[in-house]
């Protein structure tokens, strides 16, 4: 058949490319050009190209597959950086990868793809895609450690139908860089990328305050019932949960202190001791892979990448779903709270900022 | 598969092929003392003086470069020296760029109509105030193939001192019509001309009457047993067009008609690139008029080319451009035209279809579909077309040309359809079978909230 895979010029994705080509399918790449690559560096007259595509390229001129370059840039700067900041700025902590995966890569990929005749999507994240009896599921990956399925939670049930992700069954990253070397793929020792990928240098305050130059503003750090502790350099250094980076706000008194919340319209990072937390959750933009349940949902959530699932209850609401926690946690603004049944992806949505805050 | 993107890169043609094979046993640099250098510098300058004859200048003033980005460069730094710039809105980066570069200011723009075509009113105004310009029109544009009036931008600069620079890359191989038989327009003549302003250092040979005289009249055709090595044919233009009757190059002046010669467009310099019309990629030339000739170099090196361009000269490139240049072409509108009626009854609309357009190219925009969705499909079903100015990454970016035609959206949902000079009537069958598929596919799916407009 013929499917689309979307490379981006790394070992995973790649290897997509090469097992599906090698299975004998019309596969045809597909980079997105997300970003001007040159300007991110702050090198003038570099190319827009990355190092990424012109790897994508080699990858598909050494298969012998078609590949194309997609120009995305002003979708990815819309629907992504300018979220990003946003974000920020409201006093949330963004997760940009979900809002790519969320409109770029499944959105415009799969709709590009259907244009092009294909019938399939393939891309290299680690999430299983399991056959159910209504219609395609969303499974973690077998490998825990590259499990990606937190991040595509807000992946509908129709671009769900429509992808492919050959990875999700492999047992370790090995396993994929031993077969990129069996495919005779350059990329095979190309190192995994790493944080944001338009943070080159992991210096994202820079790009914050370029769009939103507010939310990088000094103010003060406070304690919940008002007491100042000490000063900050702007709300969007830091997030709910955080203790690093507090200063002489890191104690008050003999109390270790953490980030309760961030207010951005009085440019103030509240603190609090740790092991301040909450049960209830209120999310926006809730994505369901299956029928919206009636009644409350049991079922395990993940309130960050790199967290633990947590046991909990889901219930429908006007705006999105409320969820209430067995154990209090301290959940960010901004962040994505994903329901599982085991290892099944139910849906998530965006993390509310609570009341008063 | 149908390679219908000439004005990316021409297919070779069998007589630039011949005469580059036979040229690349020849060893010996050209610029060699003993035989086998002069062995080679023959070819080198039979090619030149074949170039010179048919573009309309003396071999003299043909200086080779490595293409047509060389050529533009060269001539917007040696002849834009002192000098402020004009330059078209839809000139080709090879001009916007050179004439980016450096500590000068930034070029003043040539607005053009929604067909493509240059505003000469605006030119004459940009001309009436300041200092002495450089100006650059290009002939026949690479996206759409629209034709400038040449010849009138050149009797305006002329009138105000300025100088022309025309890059003629794409309609050096694709406008091949007659050479008037009688004097363009008599008011071109070299008295009401004034005289041109010449650089300091060009001023010695330009001042020369025989030089300014060699520029006015048009060399007669040279021959070769006992025929013309033109094309007699007349120009493969859009005569059915019925803006042409009011276009600024009107056929009952035959004299305007835009043949690629540089003595006939009164222009100052050409840039020509063999790729572009069957020759082998990696040569071109700049051709000056006489007065001019004698340019700073971009490359200095060994001081070959009289000092203009330096480098080794590839023998077996230069003589594949010259062999590809004196190749007898056919006219390809009736199969463009066929192409962009069954383009035009699939949705599309024509940008630049109202301008005198090149006889082999068509530029489709298809609302609402991204340009570069359009390609890959195409691709796919083996119908090779381009978009817009593919950058290095090979993303597909809104068109400058359409843009500045003020087409908006449509600037990113057009393809180029360029014919090479062998495109059959099958290709055209194919080309059409798969653009009637392509549309049907991406128009609903790609664009659901546009509403595309249908041409007439």
């Amino acid at each position: 058949m013929r499917i689309v895979v979307a490379m981006s010029g790394g070992v995973d994705s790649s290897v997509v490319a090469g097992l599906l080509h090698q299975a004998g399918h019309e596969v045809i790449g597909v980079t997105l050009q997300l970003y001007d690559h040159g300007a991110a560096l702050g090198r003038k007259g570099a190319c827009c190209a990355g190092q990424d595509i012109h790897d994508a390229r080699r990858v598909a001129d050494r298969l012998g597959i078609a590949h194309y370059v997609i120009d995305s840039e002003s979708r990815f700067s819309d629907a992504v950086i300018a979220d990003f900041a946003d974000s920020y700025a409201a006093g949330e902590t963004p997760v940009p990868c979900v809002r790519c995966n969320q409109t770029v890569k499944f959105a415009d990929m799969t709709t590009l793809a259907r244009g092009l005749g294909a019938e399939r999507l393939a891309t290299g994240h680690y999430v299983r895609r399991v056959e159910g009896q209504a219609g395609a599921e969303l499974h973690r990956a077998a490998d825990p450690d590259r499990d990606q399925s937190w991040f595509l939670f807000a992946t509908t049930q129709a671009q769900l139908d429509m992808c492919d992700f050959p990875l999700g069954g492999m047992p370790d990253k090995r396993a994929v860089r031993a077969m990129a070397a069996d495919l005779g793929l350059a990329v095979a020792e190309k190192p995994d990328s790493q944080d944001i990928c338009f943070v080159p240098s992991g210096g994202y305050a820079d790009i914050v305050r370029r769009l939103r130059p507010e939310a990088l503003e000094p103010g003060e750090i406070v304690t919940q019932d008002g007491r100042v502790l000490g000063q900050h350099e702007g709300v969007a250094r830091f997030t709910v949960g955080q203790g690093k980076r507090l200063g002489v706000a890191s104690f008050d008194g003999q109390e270790r202190q953490i980030v309760l919340a961030t207010e951005p319209g009085r440019r103030r990072v509240i603190v609090g001791p740790r092991g301040s937390g909450t049960r209830d959750v209120v999310l926006r933009e809730v994505n369901w892979l299956i029928p919206l349940p009636v009644e409350g949902l049991r079922c395990t959530v993940k309130l960050r990448a790199r967290d633990a699932l947590r046991g909990a209850v889901v219930r429908v609401t006007d705006s999105g779903a409320a969820v209430s926690l067995d154990e209090p946690a301290l959940p960010a603004p901004g962040q994505a709270c994903v329901f599982y049944d085991g290892d099944r992806v139910l849906g998530g949505g965006f993390i509310c900022r609570s009341e008063g805050g | 598969m149908v390679y219908l993107d000439a004005n990316a890169t021409e297919p070779l043609r069998p007589e630039a092929r011949a005469a580059m094979l036979a040229a690349l046993d020849g060893v010996g640099n050209p610029s060699s003392i003993h035989r086998y250098g002069r062995s080679v510098r023959r070819t080198v300058e039979d090619a030149r003086e074949s170039l010179a004859a048919r573009f309309g200048g003396r071999p003299g003033d043909l200086v080779f470069v490595s293409g047509g980005t060389e050529a533009d460069a060269l001539a917007v730094h040696a002849l834009g020296r002192d000098r402020r710039l004009i330059i078209g809105a839809t000139e080709h980066d090879a001009v916007r760029s050179a004439a980016l570069s450096g500590s000068r200011p930034g070029p003043a723009i040539l607005p053009v109509d929604r067909d493509g075509i240059a505003d000469l009113d605006a030119l004459r105004a940009m001309l009436r105030t300041g200092g002495p310009a450089l100006v650059c029109l290009m002939l026949a544009n690479n996206e759409t193939g629209t034709i400038q009036p040449i010849r009138e931008a050149a009797i305006l600069c002329r009138e105000y001192g300025a100088l022309l620079h025309v890059d003629a890359v794409q309609a050096a191989g694709r406008l091949v019509g007659a050479v008037p038989a009688v004097a363009p327009r008599g008011a071109i003549a070299p008295t009401t001309t004034p005289p041109l302003r010449l650089r300091e250092g060009a001023g010695g040979r330009g001042s020369r009457p025989q030089d300014r005289a060699a520029i006015t009249p048009p060399p007669a055709p040279p021959s070769r047993g006992g025929e013309t090595m033109w094309q007699t044919a007349p120009l493969p233009m859009d005569t059915a067009n019925p803006r042409l009757a009011a276009a600024p190059m009107d056929t009952s002046h035959p004299g305007s008609r835009p043949t690629v010669s540089l003595a006939t467009l009164l222009c100052h310099s050409l840039a020509l690139s063999s790729h572009k019309i069957g020759g082998p990629p990696g040569v071109g030339a700049l051709l000056l008029t006489p007065e001019l000739s004698a340019i700073q170099a971009l490359i200095t090196g060994g001081g070959q080319e009289r000092g203009r361009r330096g480098g080794t000269l590839a023998a077996p490139l230069i003589a594949g451009f010259a062999a590809a240049a004196r190749a007898n072409t056919s006219d390809p509108s009736p199969l463009r035209d066929a192409a962009e009626q069954a383009a035009i009854a699939a949705g599309a609309i024509v940008c630049g279809g109202g301008a005198p357009r090149l006889p082999n190219t068509t530029c489709l925009a298809l609302p609402g579909v991204r340009a570069d969705a359009q390609v890959i499909a195409l691709d796919l079903e083996g119908i090779a077309v381009s978009a817009g100015a593919a950058c290095s990454s090979g993303k597909v970016a809104a068109s400058h040309v359409l843009t500045a035609m003020g087409l908006g959206d449509l600037a990113s949902q057009a393809i180029r359809v360029s014919l090479p000079w062998n495109a059959t009537a099958a290709d055209i069958e194919a080309f059409i079978a798969a653009y009637q598929r392509m549309a049907d596919r991406l128009r609903p799916t790609m664009a659901p909230k546009v509403m595309a407009p249908r041409a007439a």
